[in-house]
């Protein structure tokens, strides 16, 4: 049966990871790398694409170290990617709290919080570094949290029982990327990054099987141009927007990873989707994004539904115990915080038995009336302040009365390129930080994690196995004409085409209904029958798409629907690798839901025999099937269980 | 709702540009302003129409690329509210909306209501920083801040350099953006050694950039979505005048 | 223009304190004048002192037109391409939006009034009379119109010191949310004592309780 969708190809090994005990092996391996003679790394280039937490912080540090670095992003301003939208915090194993935090503790939460679906060696360098993180912006004037001793303040997120998530009030995120930025703009300012803004990466200059280029559009002028490099980077983010609503922004894109796929690397777990359980809930068919409230509310704020379906009252009309808090109720011991992956499912299934509230019953209460009484309203304002504003602003209802409405919405995708430990793609040359990978997260990512782990690739991961790289890839010969004017050539009559269709259907209408065929058929939970039919649907679409849209405007200006266009024709292609990585998996396992994989109460059931490893994608070309690598997973320290957060 | 809207259309750089109006209907009051241009947009692109160019990535109020200035003020009228996170319901039935891109010589028009920022970036990278090369951090704990020094900083740190304050400004002036990054590093304990520099620094490539001198008018703070108060440029002053006049700057 | 701006204010207070001198009757209020001209006598000869202020005050409302000129033509070069539609205006009030055209007429009554009382080219009286008879010829109930002129001068410069006195303590960085209320009551205060000040004079001829 497998067959008819995917071909089973050779498995991959990750080269790079060094043996011998965990906490040994970053150590081991940086001494291992071979290092680029600080004369020589002036005359290396490197190219970036993307400036958020991974991009900007590694261009920042490889412009430090003295590398020649190009950088792209397609915002106007490197400060503008969406790392910065990034609310609640970021982890780091300081046990500041005294409460039995560690590295392996950082470690074991993370192994355990992806559903064994991760690399070992990859998250244990992940705990370790992350306390580096926070000295490093700590250093660079990030305005943390503090205490009234002047000390850094940490708050509890979910899926974890120790208070270690760091945060700048609800805009971590924003905080540490302008960090980053900064030290990127001064890098700028000394004349090691060259920056591009407002230039969008369409695809990869090639030759002799390495990564040695980019073909860029320039979006202002519509040039075509191309910049050639010893090294590239990818540091484009997720593919969240596959799904049309998404809590990413509306520029957020697959583009840059996908064209690199094209030409051979490995997709990895590109089904691994996670579902962000506190979002404002869709209000109707103008909707164009979805807007997420930090997680952290969720630390104080009772999640309900009425018992009866059906029950129309007003929240405040609810007696107590005509109420079910569920996640209390199911899970007495994390309650509330439980895993992203777990409050999303039980807050549809709960919808799905008819018991959601708001418009379309696709909503649950999220309840600060306890939280306000406890601490008193000044402290859940000083706390959440400008989440509840930003709701109130949303939805015209104020939060300090009436219960928030939340419902589950796409957040962050766990799959990515495929990288060894030193963030190397199988295409030599081609690295891959920050969401863009696959690596560190496993099958479910935890909240406060993001951010840690964009940072370590920049800051300190990718320096050492990019400089590992550039030290035993010596004397490569100069790009040839012809390997740039080949990507040129591809990408100048993947923009005539587009503009040359002229048919009757804009390109937002193609998203939104990719989008819906994805969030219907390869969203929270999934099934044999619904992944087939997407794969009968999607494909349709695209081919309508490549006869039917409607691309206005010329080339050669700023033409925002050919951006579009040129992502969305990925998301088409991307969506269907994404059914079929699903449809292989049959287990349930994170982010990744079979509806034929669960126990009798309705939990995901992993099947560790069958599917105990990385699922790594080769292009078919697009008229054959996708090939399937995989990478078996090993587990010496953190011995699978069935999860349990009850 | 029913919405009469005059949009500035502009071809390019040099074109001249000029305000053109669209009717629209049966917009939801749920609908955010830039979910209305998108209504108007597919409709332009089915009538085979050029649709409007506006800025937007993040569309939850943190990005700063979203601008416009709507019935004469940046932003829209509701406070502390960037475009994308403005809604309908905040408008009459039947209102008659105009709405032109960021004015101002160090914000080019590049087309419609898109804008050219990098002025911004270019103040930031003439010292809005701290020079802290990866990997040469002391332990966080090594240096307390004093509450109050931290959260008056991240009131500064706030700003999403949207650019507001500008296309506000009658002057012209980027003072609030400048200001707010001053104060942000300047409270600090970090931020002191390059302090002097960094404001001098800024303050020159500010107006080499274009913009226009201070008159505290304080349209800047008001029309600011995250509402950076106009303490960041007294601050600025100050610390400008000791690095000056004060010779604290070497 | 917070430099010469606080000289500025400096001497409208002096200026206000000896107008006021009228009230004490003829001879005290020629007396003051007299005493302006003679001040650091004999260590210095006659009118030095005043002499040295004048210029001073010269030198300040010119680097005061200076620094407001060119925060014009800077603002005009900032935005070329002005807003089609009405731009609103949401802030601070009236006061901060009088500083200029209000800065343009506050100078046109200053060139007004040396003429008038500095340099008697359009007072009733000439360099014969006394200043008290030149200001109570000035100000007579026939001549309403030089009252009402005068009156609204003052108010705008009362307007002008409202916003200007807060606003050269931003610009001296001297203002923080902790002195701001303090700051504009101060502005506010003083805006009132000297409109209220200089408007007693011109009014009290006017209406005959100083003649």
């Amino acid at each position: 049966m497998t067959d008819t969708f995917y071909e089973a190809g050779d498995p991959v090994v990750d080269t790079q990871a060094p043996a011998g005990p965990v906490e040994n092996r970053w150590t081991t391996r940086k001494f291992e790398a071979k290092l680029v003679n600080p004369a020589n790394k002036r005359k290396k280039k490197i190219i970036v694409i993307g400036t958020g937490l991974a991009g900007g912080s590694a261009g920042a540090t490889l412009g430090e170290a003295g590398y020649h670095v190009i950088q792209f992003c397609f915002q106007d301003s490197p400060r503008r990617a969406h790392s910065i939208a990034a609310q609640g915090g970021i982890n780091a194993a300081k046990n500041y709290r005294n409460d039995g935090d560690s590295v392996h503790r950082l470690f074991y939460d993370t192994v355990k919080g992806g559903d064994f679906r991760s690399r070992e060696s990859n998250v244990h360098r992940l705990a370790e570094i992350s306390t580096q993180i926070i000295d490093q912006c700590v250093a660079q004037g990030v305005p943390f949290a503090r205490e009234y001793g002047g000390l850094l303040d940490n708050r509890s997120f979910g899926g974890t029982q120790v208070s270690r998530t760091f945060y700048a009030r609800g805009q971590t995120g924003q905080q540490l990327l302008l960090g980053a930025y900064q030290a990127l703009m001064r890098q700028v300012d000394a004349g090691n990054v060259e920056l591009h803004a407002r230039h969008e990466m369409l695809d990869l200059i090639m030759q002799d099987g390495r990564a040695r280029g980019v073909v860029v559009r320039d979006l202002i002028t519509g040039e075509i141009k191309n910049y050639t490099a010893d090294a590239v980077v990818l540091a484009s983010g997720g593919y969240g927007n596959v799904f049309f609503l998404s809590t990413n922004a509306m520029g957020s894109n697959v583009t840059a990873s996908w064209r690199a796929h094209k030409h051979g690397a490995y997709f990895a777990n590109p089904c691994y989707t996670q579902i962000h359980p506190t979002c404002i809930p869709y209000s109707g068919e103008h909707q164009s994004k979805l807007t997420l409230m930090s997680e952290s509310l969720r630390n104080d704020g009772r999640v309900w539904v009425p018992k009866k379906g059906g029950d129309d009252r007003a929240p405040g009309a609810i007696p107590e115990d005509e109420r079910d808090y569920y996640l209390e109720r199911i899970y007495p011991s994390f309650g509330n915080l439980v895993p992203r992956d777990i409050a999303s499912r039980a807050a549809k299934n709960v919808c799905d038995e008819g018991r959601g509230v708001g418009p379309g019953g696709q909503g649950v209460y999220l309840d600060f009336a306890d939280a306000i009484a406890r601490l008193g309203r000044k402290t859940v304002e000083a706390k959440y302040g400008n989440l509840f504003e930003m709701y109130e602003r949303i939805t015209g209802e104020n939060p300090y009365e009436v219960p928030m409405r939340i419902y589950p919405a796409v957040h962050y995708t766990m799959g990515g390129l495929w990288v060894d430990y030193d963030l190397q793609s199988n295409i030599p040359g081609l690295f891959v930080v920050g969401e863009a990978n696959f690596s560190d997260h496993g099958a479910n990512r935890l909240g406060a994690s993001a951010l840690m782990q964009g940072l370590a690739d920049g800051y300190f991961v990718l320096p050492t196995g990019l400089g590992d790289y550039l030290a035993r890839t010596t004397g490569l010969d100069e790009v040839s004409e012809a390997s740039v004017s080949d990507a040129e050539e591809r990408v100048r009559s993947q923009v005539d085409k587009l503009l040359s269709i002229n048919g009757t259907r804009t390109v937002d209408s193609f998203h939104r209904e990719l989008g819906h065929i994805m969030w219907e058929y390869c969203g929270m939970e999934r099934s044999d029958e619904g992944l087939r039919k997407a794969l009968e649907l999607i494909p349709a679409l695209r081919k309508e798409f490549w006869e039917n849209v409607k691309v206005t405007g010329k080339g050669e200006e700023l033409n925002k629907e050919l951006e579009k266009a040129g992502r969305v024709a990925d998301f088409l292609e991307l969506g269907e690798l994404m059914v079929i990585d699903a449809l292989h998996r049959t287990e349930s396992c994170g982010g990744h839901f079979r509806a034929e994989s669960q126990d009798e109460d309705g939990e995901a059931k992993r099947d560790d025999e069958h599917f105990s490893y990385v699922a790594a994608w080769e292009w078919g070309g697009g008229e054959t099937k996708p090939v399937l690598h995989k990478e078996a997973l090993e587990f010496e320290y953190v011995h699978p269980t069935q999860r349990s957060y009850k | 709702m029913k919405l009469t809207l005059r949009i500035w259309r502009q071809k390019g750089p040099q074109d001249e540009g000029r305000m053109v109006e669209y009717e629209l209907d049966d917009i939801s009051p749920d609908a955010s302003f830039l979910e209305m241009l998108d209504v108007l947009n597919e409709r332009l692109i089915t009538e085979g129409e050029e649709p409007v160019a506006f800025d937007h990535d993040c569309r939850e109020g943190i990005c700063g690329m979203c601008s416009l200035v709507i019935n004469g003020t940046p932003h829209g009228p509701e406070r502390m509210t960037t475009t994308c996170q403005l809604h309908m319901r905040k408008f009459k039935d039947g209102e008659v909306i105009d709405v032109e891109p960021w004015r101002a010589r160090a914000f080019p028009v590049v087309k419609d209501l898109v804008v050219d920022r990098s002025s911004f970036d270019r103040m930031i990278q003439s010292g809005g920083y701290i020079t802290a090369p990866t990997g040469t951090a002391p332990e966080a704990h090594s240096v307390p801040v004093p509450k109050a020094d931290a959260d008056h900083a991240f009131e500064a740190a706030e700003c999403i350099g949207c650019g507001a304050c500008v296309a506000a400004c009658p002057n012209g002036s980027a003072a609030l953006f400048l200001g707010a990054k001053v104060t942000h590093l300047g409270l600090m304990p970090q931020g002191q050694p390059e302090r002097w520099d960094r404001v001098v620094s800024m303050l020159e490539t500010h107006d080499e950039a274009g913009f226009g001198g201070c008159t505290n008018t304080g349209e800047c703070t008001v029309a600011c979505p995250k509402g950076i108060p106009l303490d960041v440029i007294s601050n600025l002053n100050r610390d400008f005048l000791k690095a000056t006049v004060g010779g604290k700057k070497k | 223009m917070a430099v010469t701006g606080a000289i500025l204010v400096g001497f409208l207070i002096a200026h206000m304190i000896g107008n006021l001198k009228i009230f004490l009757g003829a001879s005290d209020f020629d007396h003051y004048a007299e005493w302006l001209r003679t001040m650091g006598e004999p260590a210095v000869p006659r009118r030095t002192v005043l002499t040295i202020l004048e210029i001073v005050l010269g030198v300040s409302v010119l680097l005061h037109m200076w620094s407001a000129i060119s925060l014009a033509r800077r603002a005009r070069a900032a935005r070329p391409v002005k807003y089609q539609g009405k731009k609103k205006s949401n802030a601070q009030g009236y006061a901060t939006h009088t500083m200029r055209y209000g800065g343009v007429v506050i100078l046109l009554f200053v060139i007004w009034h040396l003429l008038d009382l500095t340099f008697y080219a359009v007072n009733p009286k000439g360099s014969d009379a006394t200043p008290y008879d030149r200001v109570v010829a000035d100000f007579d109930a026939s001549r309403w119109y030089i009252t009402v002129w005068y009156v609204l001068a003052v108010l705008l410069v009362g307007l002008h010191l409202r916003h200007g006195i807060w606003s050269a303590f931003q610009t001296l960085g001297l203002r923080s949310p902790r002195n701001n209320n303090a700051l504009r009551g101060l502005a506010g205060g003083l805006a009132a004592v000297v409109t209220i000040g200089f408007i007693a004079v011109p009014i009290s001829v006017t209406f005959g309780w100083v003649s």
